[in-house]
């Protein structure tokens, strides 16, 4: 996997390097973003009731720091954009992150989300904490598969999102098993990703972001979640509107 | 019984250890284009058994010689000093693994990555972390082999007294011992949480089936290893097993995978060394000694020299491995990760290896002369690269 990976990966950046003539900050990464999957449930709820609930669940890295990091992070960004994107439509984002929870806490807590909240998507962060905290990648396969298909029957979508770019923790979190574990349940599921990951490394490798830099400073990250927030936005519109186009994408990864 | 001498030095067991030790290190860079080359991409076991296995039957060869000339106690106290030189050497290797962290926490300081930050929590208390490493419960991702090793080593005297006098019982104990922890989930406690990566009470099967092949089990077995039925089992079993790990390289192909059959094989477990794992390293190395005989002409010739030479210093040029991979992801995070730089660190890290692997024989080879003609040079230099 590996290889094919690698030689994507060099065609990717190829491919990113044109873009990025033409376009500027996160549109780099843009064709990365892709409906792989349609989301009939968020379609209902647009044409239907007019509203729009969407749960983002995940952990740390789905929000930023200090007091004004709620308003910055992605799962606010992403409201912002699909509002923007969806004039009359009430849209609704909450995020439900909260740190080091591995995908079998969140999915323990999955009953209770739908019942309370009753989303038409779940956009679902994970695969960092699993890795973390050594919960084998077989188990957390499982894990992600039994509830890809209770959140499907409790009336909700799904949107995997991976972990993030993150070179230099490769040495003392090994995420690979874990990456290829959502990839995998993704297409056996027809479920979309949002590849943070390769979004991210892309960005890193065009200088698009520095995200390597020791800073306190929240300018780059903010603008990275601004980002991540409206390709959701662009990938959630997609994904309703227009026929997937799954079989040219397939032989991506 | 006495076992049956085995005559001789084999070089299969060097060659294969070196490569062992090569895809070791090239696994152990993560995000590196080259291991696709590696042997866990085209089925289920890795080089991990190799290298258990290998370990196993040296072991077995040399102190198993030193049992019958020089009795117990001396073999068991060889065999004790063996496993506190990797002991040293593991805590050397951890060392150099904690300046990296070091630096790591430093420049990792980025409101994005407060997540992964945690993953260097032990640095916060690094007495703690210390006395955990010392114990072999703390053990950083890529450092999990040298602590097995250790462990296999400490409970090898009784089951080589045990091998020498009964190697059929010494094998059915040690099948009996990976059966009970692979039920009970039996497992050494690692820190801060969860057990050991590769755990001893199971991965002793593939070290003790070593050490019984290494004390004649091969000569036992020649009936079966000349079994064309066998032998085309084990082809079999080999595309059975890359044509599974081809279905989760590409996807679209899995469903013709029975999901009942799904169900019984998967996870293919690591730590436990699964029975699926066991299997596929025994059926490649029924295949490998099948074509690459004792007295293949090919061992002696001057393209296989460098593999051959690192597998007979594995201790040392595993732990460089190690320290390269370490290095090899510095470079990669920090100055490049182009698919050329990859390339290049892999090649940079195996020829370093190759140099370091060629100094070791020359020093080895000085000392001998210095210290005047030794009657166990042969053995010494076995023990010497065993690992």
């Amino acid at each position: 996997m590996r290889a094919v990976a690698g030689i994507a990966l060099g065609i990717f950046t190829y491919v990113g390097a044109a873009f990025a003539v033409a376009g500027d900050g996160c549109d780099v990464a843009a064709h990365l973003v892709h409906a792989d999957a349609e989301l009939p449930r968020v379609a209902a709820a647009i044409s239907k009731s007019k509203s729009l609930t969407v749960v983002v669940i995940g952990t740390t890295s789905s929000t930023l720091p200090g007091a004004g990091g709620q308003a910055l992070a992605y799962p606010a960004r992403l409201e912002a954009a699909l509002q923007k994107k969806l004039p009359g439509v009430a849209v609704k984002v909450i995020s439900m992150a909260k740190p080091r929870q591995t995908a079998a806490d969140m999915a323990e807590g999955f009953p209770r989300l739908l019942r309370d909240e009753k989303p038409a998507l779940v956009i679902w962060q994970t695969g960092t904490a699993d890795a973390m905290k050594g919960v084998g990648a077989e188990a957390f396969q499982g894990t992600l598969e039994a509830a890809v298909d209770r959140l499907h029957e409790g009336g909700a979508d799904v949107i995997f999102m991976n972990m993030q770019y993150s070179p230099r923790t490769d040495a003392v979190i090994s995420t690979a098993a874990y990456a290829d574990a959502i990839r995998w349940v993704a297409l056996e599921h027809a479920v979309n990703l949002f590849d943070r990951q390769a979004i991210m490394r892309q960005w890193s490798e065009l200088g698009t972001f520095d995200l390597l830099a020791a800073t306190k400073s929240l300018d780059t990250a903010a603008k990275v979640h601004d980002c991540f927030g409206r390709m959701l936005a662009e990938l959630i519109v997609e994904a309703t509107t227009v026929q997937p186009d799954r079989p040219k994408d397939i032989d991506k990864q | 019984m006495p076992p049956i001498e085995p005559a001789g030095r084999d070089l299969r067991l060097d060659l294969f250890r070196g490569l062992a030790l090569w895809l070791i290190f090239l696994d152990h860079i993560p995000a590196n284009i080259v291991n696709w080359v590696t042997i866990r991409n085209y089925g289920f076991s890795d080089a991990a058994e190799i290298f258990v296995f290998i370990s196993g039957y040296t072991a077995a060869f040399v102190y198993g010689r030193t049992m019958q000339q020089r009795g117990v106690v001396v073999a068991s106290a060889r065999i004790l000093k063996r496993a506190w030189t990797v002991y040293i050497a593991h805590i050397f290797i951890f060392v150099i693994f904690m300046a990296e962290i070091a630096y790591l926490t430093r420049s990792l300081d980025n409101p994005l990555y407060n997540e992964e930050m945690g993953a260097l929590d032990f640095m916060k208390e690094p007495g703690d972390t210390l006395i955990q490493a010392l114990l072999l419960k703390f053990k950083p991702t890529f450092m999990d082999v040298l602590p097995l090793y250790i462990v296999l080593l400490i409970g090898f005297p009784p089951v080589l007294w045990l091998l020498q006098r009964a190697p059929t019982v010494a094998l059915a104990l040690s099948v009996a011992l990976y059966t009970l922890s692979w039920n009970l989930s039996w497992n050494l406690p690692s820190y801060p949480s969860g057990t050991w990566y590769f755990n001893p009470l199971t991965w002793q099967l593939i070290f003790v089936f070593g050490a019984w092949c290494g004390l004649g089990g091969v000569k036992r077995l020649r009936p079966f290893l000349q079994s064309r039925w066998l032998l085309g089992i084990a082809v079999a079993y080999l595309l059975f097993s890359f044509l599974v790990v081809m279905t989760s390289y590409f996807p679209r192909y899995a469903v013709y995978i029975p999901k009942w059959f799904q169900d019984w094989m998967y996870p293919i477990d690591k730590t436990n060394m699964d029975v699926l794992r066991f299997a596929h390293f025994v059926a490649l190395a029924l295949v490998t000694v099948r074509f690459i005989p004792a007295d293949w002409p090919y061992l002696k010739s001057p393209v296989l020299r460098p593999m051959i030479l690192c597998g007979q210093h594995s201790l040392e040029i595993f732990c460089l491995g190690i320290f390269l991979s370490f290095l090899g992801h510095f470079v990669t995070s920090e100055i490049s990760r182009s698919m050329g730089m990859q390339i290049v660190i892999s090649a940079l890290g195996i020829f370093v290896m190759i140099c370091v692997a060629w100094l070791l024989s020359w020093y080895k080879r000085i000392e001998g002369r210095g210290s005047g003609p030794q009657p166990n040079a042969s053995n010494a230099d076995l023990a010497g690269g065993e690992a």
